[in-house]
Formats: structure tokens, sequence, C-alpha cells
């Protein structure tokens, strides 16, 4: 039988390399992709619980991330398109129009 | 035999999340994203969270990824965009702060070894279709109507955000050089 513990540390293994990835990447697409594999990595701890605590509330609350997921995708993506083509590039250190 | 399943999808999630964050072309970090969120999708079915699983992959395996790739094809950046971060501090601190993070959970965790809790003995309908729709169009009605709106304004942001604006004419031209009209 696999442990809760087991799928807690996957969790916490995946959501840390997607936080190494937003903080080591300069591509503003992989930094979304990063940010969606620790979206994952949580939806993934949410449902460990669920079936260890023999609860289906887990279930419904992946379903909402995943709406959010979704939502945030599109927008975010709508955002990437419009900045390159405004600046013609996706790198975000190069992205600094708000700095003061 | 579930546990080598176990290990098997586990050692593939973590392998392909690090060809992912490694990767400096963003169509094969797209590639091993798909990777990972399959692996997810089998673990899934190994917490019998069959409809979740189902989802993952129509939902995020398929149509998120593709609205990515989509993306990537259409911007069609430079391969050098790809490059990792030039300040050093910056990938200590990312270092340090995810080590870090996988360190504190793991001591915490096997602290607690003492009080695992047991593989609950479900009933045959947990996480089926049937099962989780009853509850979402029953308790949790409210959150999934507004969900639905969510998804409309949603759909509404990313038009307006990424349509071209046709009454300017400086940056229809700075878009296609040469292309009249």
């Amino acid at each position: 039988m696999v442990s809760l513990n087991s799928y807690l540390i996957l969790g916490a293994i995946l959501f840390s390399i997607g936080a190494i990835g937003v903080f080591t990447q300069r591509n503003a697409l992989i930094i979304y992709m990063c940010i969606e594999l620790m979206l994952n990595s949580v939806n993934l701890t949410i449902i460990a619980f669920s079936r260890f605590l023999n609860n289906m509330d887990g279930h419904v609350f992946v379903f909402m991330i995943m709406t959010v997921a979704a939502a945030e995708a599109a927008v975010g993506l709508a955002i990437i398109i419009s900045l390159f083509r405004n600046k013609a590039t996706v790198n975000v250190d190069d992205i600094n129009l708000s700095k003061g | 035999m579930q546990l080598l399943i176990f290990y098997i999808l586990a050692f593939g999630a973590v392998i392909s999340a690090l060809l992912m964050v490694t990767s400096k072309k963003p169509v094969s970090s797209a590639m091993s994203l798909i990777a990972t969120m399959v692996f997810l999708a089998g673990l899934y079915v190994l917490l019998d969270a069959h409809l979740i699983a189902a989802l993952q992959l129509i939902v995020y395996a398929g149509a998120i990824m593709v609205l990515f790739l989509f993306v990537i094809m259409l911007l069609n950046v430079d391969e050098k965009e790809g490059r990792m971060a030039g300040n050093t501090i910056l990938l200590q601190f990312g270092a340090i702060l995810a080590i870090g993070l996988v360190f504190i959970m793991m001591v915490s965790l096997v602290k607690s070894g003492g009080t695992l809790l047991v593989f609950g003995e479900g009933a045959d309908q947990f996480g089926t279709t049937k099962a989780v729709g009853k509850l979402l169009f029953t308790e949790y009605l409210l959150p999934f109507e507004i969900a639905s709106v969510l998804l409309l304004a949603a759909i509404v942001g990313a038009v307006i955000l990424a349509k071209r604006r046709i009454d300017d004419p400086d940056q229809k031209e700075r878009i296609i050089p040469g292309h009249k009209g």
C-alpha cells in the first residue's frame, strides 16, 4: 500500500521543481508552464488527502482549480501575445515597462 | 504491485518535470509538461479519482497545452530567447528556496511517520463521475455557477487583450511590414 506521505513528498518535489523553474527561466512562456506544474502538484496533494480522508470534497476543489487554471492560461497567453506585439520579446528581463 | 506502479509514475513525473525546467526550447518544454501531466493522471487513477484523471488528460494535457503550443508556434520566438537567468543571485535564491521547501516538508513528514493514515476502504462509488457530479450539483452548486461566470470573464478578457487594434495604423505597420490594408 502506498502511504499518504509518499504522495505528499512527490507533491512537494514537483512544486519545488516548478518554483526553481520560475526563478531560473527567463522565457515568459516557460515561466507560465512552471506555474501550471505548481498548480498540478497542489492538485495531486488535494486528491491524495481526499482519498485518504475518504471524502470527495477534494475532487470538487480540484475541479475548480482546473477551471481557474484554464481561465488563467487563456488570459495569461493573451497578455504574452500583446506584450510580444509591443516589444517583440518574451524575455522577462527585457520587459520592464512599469519599472520606476 | 500498487507500490511499483506508484514509483514508476512518480519517477516519470519528476524526471519529465526536471526536463521541462532545464530545457531551453519552449516546444520541448511544453512536451515534457504534457508527459508530466499524463504521469499525474496515472497517479490520480491510483488514488481512485477517475473523473479527475480523465479531466486532467482532456483539459490540461489536451486543451491548455494545445493552447500553449499554439501560442509558442504563433509567436515563433527566436531560440536564443529561452536562456537561463543571467543574475546568479536570483538563481541561488531560487535553489535555496526550493531545496529548503523540500527539506522542511520531508523532515516534518518523516517525523510524523508514526501516525500514518491508513488507506481508507472507500465505497465502490468513490471518485466516479456520478458521485462527483452529484456533489457538484447539490452541495457545490453556487461555486459551480460562479465558475461559469469566471470562464465567461476570461473569454472576454482574452479576446480584448489579444485582438489587433485596427484603428491604429502605426501599430499595424509594425506587425506586418509591407502589408497594405
